[in-house]
C-alpha cells in the first residue's frame, strides 16, 4: 500500500470511528455540536498568559476519549499533518515579548514563551475537540444539526462536499502517483519538473469527480436538506450532556481551579 | 417512456456533441446505446436526467423535461454511474441505500423494509453493513445497483455497467440486469453484454444515430461496427 492509499484508508476509518457505539456516540449530534462550539469558544477566551488556567481544560477531551473508546493515538496520528501548523502559530512570540513574568527557581520565563505555550495548547485542545466531534458523530448528522439551527443550506452543503472532496482528492492522488511511478520506476517522490502539471491534473480530475458525486446526490433526492440524516428528538441525556459540559467549561474558565488545588495541597 | 425530439447539445468548449438527435424508447424496452469513445453516450444520459440542458425536446419517464418536472423525473429514473466510487458516497452500503428513500419522505421503517427486500433480491445481504471503501469493484457495482433499486425507479440508465469488471462479476451483472423489469437504457461498448441484455440497439456516431434496430441485426453488421471502432460480439463472430 502506498502512502496515499494509506491516507485514504485513514479517511475511511473516520467513518468507521463515527459508526462505533458508545454513550457519547449515541448522543444527539446537536448536543455534541453545541458543547464542542462552547468548548472552543471558552478555550479561545483564556488570557494569553493564563497557561495554568488552561491546562485543566484538558480534562474534557480526556474524559471523552475515555468514555467513547476512541484511542488518543488515533487522534494524533490522523492530525499529524495539521498539528505542526497549529503549533507553529505562536512560534515567534518569544522574540517579540521578552518581558520576564515568571521565575521558577533560577529560571526566568518570558511572557513570549508563556503565550507561545498557551497558544499551542489552545490549538491542540480545539483540534482534539473537533476531532472528537467528527469521530463520534457521522458527518451527515453534524450537517443535519447545523441545518436544524438554520445554518445556511449552501454553507452546510459546501461543508459536506468538502468532507467528501478530501476523500476524492486522496483517491485521485493515489491513482496519479501510481501512474507516475509506473512510468518513472525507481524514482523517489515526484520530480519537481512534473509538479506543475501534476497539481493541475489533480485539481481538474478531482473537481470532475466531485461534480459527479454531487450529481449522484442530486439524482437520489438530495435537496440540501438533510432528511436522510434526521435525528431523533432531544432527550434527557442530551440536555444533561449539554448542561454538564457547558457548566464545567464555565467553572474551569472563571474559577481558578489549579490555584485552588494548589493551595489545597500546599497547606 | 423516453423520447428525444431533435435534440442538440454542445459543451461550453463549443463543439456540438449531440446533433439533431431523435429516438423513442417505449416502456419496458431494453435498449443498448453503443458507439465509440466520445460518441456521446454519457451525454445522452446526462441530458435525460437534466444534468445538462440542450436544444430540442426531451420526454423522460413520460414527462416533458423541464425545471418543474425535474424532481419527479429524477425520482422515477435510476442512473447507474460508470464509476461506482462516485455513486457510493455514504460510509456504508446501508447508508447509501437508505439515502434516496429517506430523502423522498419515507419513514425509517418503510425504507428499511425496502432495503432488505432489495438486498435479498440481489443476494447481497452479506454486504448490508459493509463500508463502501472496503468493497471490491464487483461488489461496489452490485451495491450501486442496489441503491438505485431502493428508489423503485420506472426507468434505469446504466453507463458502462461492465467496464472494469472481471469475467465472473460481468456475468453476474448481466444476470441481474436481465432480472430487472424496468425500461432500460444501457450505454456500453461491451457488445456481448449488450447482445445478452438488450433486444434493441441504437448506434451513436458523433452525436447522431448511425443505426437503430434489432440487436442481432445491428450487432451482426461487421462493416458498420468497424466503421465505428467497434467489433463483432464474440458470440456472433465465431460462426
Ligand atoms: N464536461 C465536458 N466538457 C467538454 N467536453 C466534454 C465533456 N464531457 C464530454 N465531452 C466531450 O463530448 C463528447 C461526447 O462525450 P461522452 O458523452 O462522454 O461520450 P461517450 O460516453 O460516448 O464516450 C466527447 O468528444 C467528449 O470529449
Ligand atoms: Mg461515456
Amino acid at each position: 500500500m502506498n502512502k496515499m492509499e494509506k491516507a485514504l484508508a485513514e479517511l475511511g476509518t473516520m467513518d468507521e470511528l463515527s459508526a462505533r457505539k458508545s454513550s457519547i456516540h449515541s448522543l444527539h449530534a446537536g448536543a455534541k455540536l453545541l458543547v464542542t462550539v462552547a468548548y472552543i469558544v471558552i478555550v479561545m477566551s483564556f488570557h494569553k498568559y493564563d497557561l495554568s488556567g488552561l491546562i485543566p481544560m484538558l480534562l474534557w477531551p480526556v474524559l471523552l476519549f475515555q468514555i467513547s473508546g476512541i484511542p488518543v493515538r488515533t487522534c494524533f496520528y490522523k492530525l499529524r499533518i495539521v498539528l505542526p501548523l497549529v503549533m507553529a502559530v505562536g512560534l515567534f512570540n518569544p522574540f517579540f515579548d521578552r518581558e520576564i513574568i515568571l521565575r521558577v527557581g533560577s529560571l526566568s520565563v518570558s511572557g513570549g514563551v508563556i503565550s507561545m505555550l498557551t497558544l499551542m495548547l489552545k490549538g491542540v485542545l480545539c483540534l482534539m475537540a473537533s476531532f472528537l466531534l467528527v469521530a463520534t458523530t457521522p458527518f451527515d448528522r453534524i450537517c443535519a444539526a447545523l441545518r436544524a439551527v438554520h445554518f445556511p443550506k449552501t454553507l452546510v452543503t459546501l461543508l459536506l462536499l468538502t468532507y467528501r472532496y478530501v476523500g476524492v482528492l486522496t483517491r485521485e492522488l493515489a491513482v496519479m502517483t501510481e501512474a507516475y511511478h509506473l512510468r518513472a520506476p525507481g524514482q523517489k517522490g515526484i520530480h519537481i519538473s512534473a509538479w506543475g502539471s501534476f497539481l493541475g491534473q489533480l485539481l481538474l480530475r478531482s473537481m470532475d469527480r466531485a461534480q459527479e458525486i454531487y450529481a449522484a446526490m442530486l439524482l437520489r433526492g438530495y435537496d440540501r436538506e438533510f432528511r436522510y440524516a434526521a435525528e431523533r428528538r432531544f432527550a434527557m441525556k442530551d440536555v444533561a450532556y449539554t448542561l454538564i459540559g457547558v457548566s464545567l467549561f464555565l467553572l474551569l474558565r472563571f474559577v481558578n481551579v489549579s490555584g485552588l488545588l494548589g493551595s489545597l495541597f500546599v497547606r | 417512456m423516453i423520447e428525444f425530439k431533435k435534440v442538440s447539445f454542445a459543451y461550453e468548449t463549443g463543439k456540438e456533441v449531440i446533433r439533431d438527435l431523435s429516438f423513442t424508447i417505449r416502456g419496458g424496452e431494453a435498449v443498448g446505446l453503443i458507439g465509440a469513445n466520445g460518441a456521446g453516450k454519457s451525454t445522452v444520459m446526462k441530458l435525460l436526467l437534466g444534468l445538462l440542458f440542450g436544444e430540442g425536446e426531451i420526454i423522460s419517464a413520460g414527462l416533458r423535461l423541464d425545471k418543474a418536472n425535474l424532481p419527479l423525473i429524477r425520482r422515477k429514473t435510476g442512473f447507474i454511474l460508470q464509476d461506482s466510487d462516485d455513486q457510493m458516497f455514504m460510509p456504508t452500503v446501508y447508508d447509501d441505500m437508505m439515502f434516496a428513500p429517506l430523502n423522498y419522505g419515507m419513514t425509517k421503517e418503510e425504507a428499511e423494509r425496502r432495503v432488505d427486500e432489495v438486498l435479498e433480491r440481489l443476494e447481497l445481504q452479506a454486504l448490508k453493513h459493509s463500508y463502501n471503501h472496503k468493497l471490491s469493484g464487483g461488489e461496489k457495482k452490485m451495491a450501486a445497483i442496489a441503491t438505485i433499486l431502493a428508489m423503485e425507479p420506472e426507468t434505469i440508465l446504466m453507463d458502462e455497467p461492465t467496464a472494469a469488471l472481471d469475467p465472473y462479476n460481468r456475468r453476474l451483472i448481466i444476470r441481474r440486469i436481465n432480472g430487472l423489469s424496468q425500461t432500460k437504457l444501457i450505454a456500453s461498448h461491451d457488445l456481448d453484454m449488450i447482445l445478452d441484455t438488450c433486444e434493441r440497439v441504437i448506434l451513436l456516431s458523433e452525436g447522431r444515430i448511425a443505426a437503430d434496430g434489432k440487436a442481432e441485426e445491428v450487432l451482426r453488421d461487421k462493416a458498420l461496427l468497424e466503421a465505428n471502432h467497434l467489433e463483432l460480439p464474440l458470440s456472433l463472430s465465431r460462426r
